[in-house]
């Protein structure tokens, strides 16, 4: 799947987005996050306070223990300040 | 249905409210907002806007979906610009149209409110010194805002 960052999640991992290929045990977006914080010290930093990072599945807000299976690309964020 | 459009350059208000009702003999109530970049101390020299291309598009065409599904709209048009954009710039434009004022000032509120907090867009300042601030934090104010609409359910 397609792995992709926005704002100040992007610029702690140190990159845009990425191709990962999660282990069937990773089941949910929250098992998705554990498995990210273990990454690196930027990804460790990117992901310290998992309510804190928002999610989206394939272009849809998703919760923590919304599954990612079939997923095709994931991409996480701080809450949004647009407008 | 709502046209949305998510671009870097600027967008006249007037020609966007304009084209609402050009034409039309049943609108009855037009309300339009613009949203400018506001400078709180005279210290900033620009916000800097991300964005999720692709998915802000669709989120923005959800939350209109939502809108026309809720009351009885004649038209909409949402522009929310991203890049670099100066103290006193326009940001953002939602438009409403409809029969009567209740369904058009209700219908813009929520869109802004759901702009606010749903569609992926980030800000940060850039200070007149050059400095590049940190990432604006959401505000708890505007969840709460925005929450008036799903409550009401």
């Amino acid at each position: 799947m397609k792995v992709l960052y926005f704002a100040w999640v992007r610029e702690r991992v140190g990159r845009a987005e990425e191709e990962l290929n999660p282990p069937p045990t990773v089941k949910t977006v929250s098992d998705l996050i554990a498995l990210l914080h273990d990454r690196g010290e930027g990804y460790a930093r990117a992901f310290d306070k998992p309510g804190a990072v928002r999610a989206a599945l394939d272009r849809v807000h998703a919760r923590g223990d919304a599954s990612i299976a079939g997923v095709k690309e994931v991409a996480f964020f701080p809450p949004m300040t647009g407008g | 249905m709502a046209r949305v459009r998510v671009q870097q350059e600027d967008f006249d208000p007037g020609a966007e409210a304009e084209a609402l009702t050009h034409g039309r003999t049943d609108v009855g109530a037009l309300v339009s907002f613009v949203g400018h970049c506001r400078d709180e101390g005279g210290s900033l020299a620009a916000l800097e806007l991300e964005h999720y291309p692709g998915m802000v598009e669709e989120e923005i065409a959800r939350a209109a979906g939502e809108a026309e599904a809720r009351w009885p709209l004649l038209g909409a048009t949402v522009i929310h610009r991203y890049g670099r954009i100066a103290p006193g710039e326009r940001i953002v434009f939602v438009a409403v149209a409809a029969a009567h004022r209740g369904a058009a000032f209700a219908a813009a509120e929520m869109l802004m409110d759901y702009l606010k907090t749903r569609a992926p867009f980030w800000k940060r300042a850039i200070r007149s010194d050059g400095a590049v601030e940190g990432w604006i934090e959401s505000k708890r104010e505007d969840d709460r805002s925005a929450a008036r609409w799903s409550a009401a359910d």
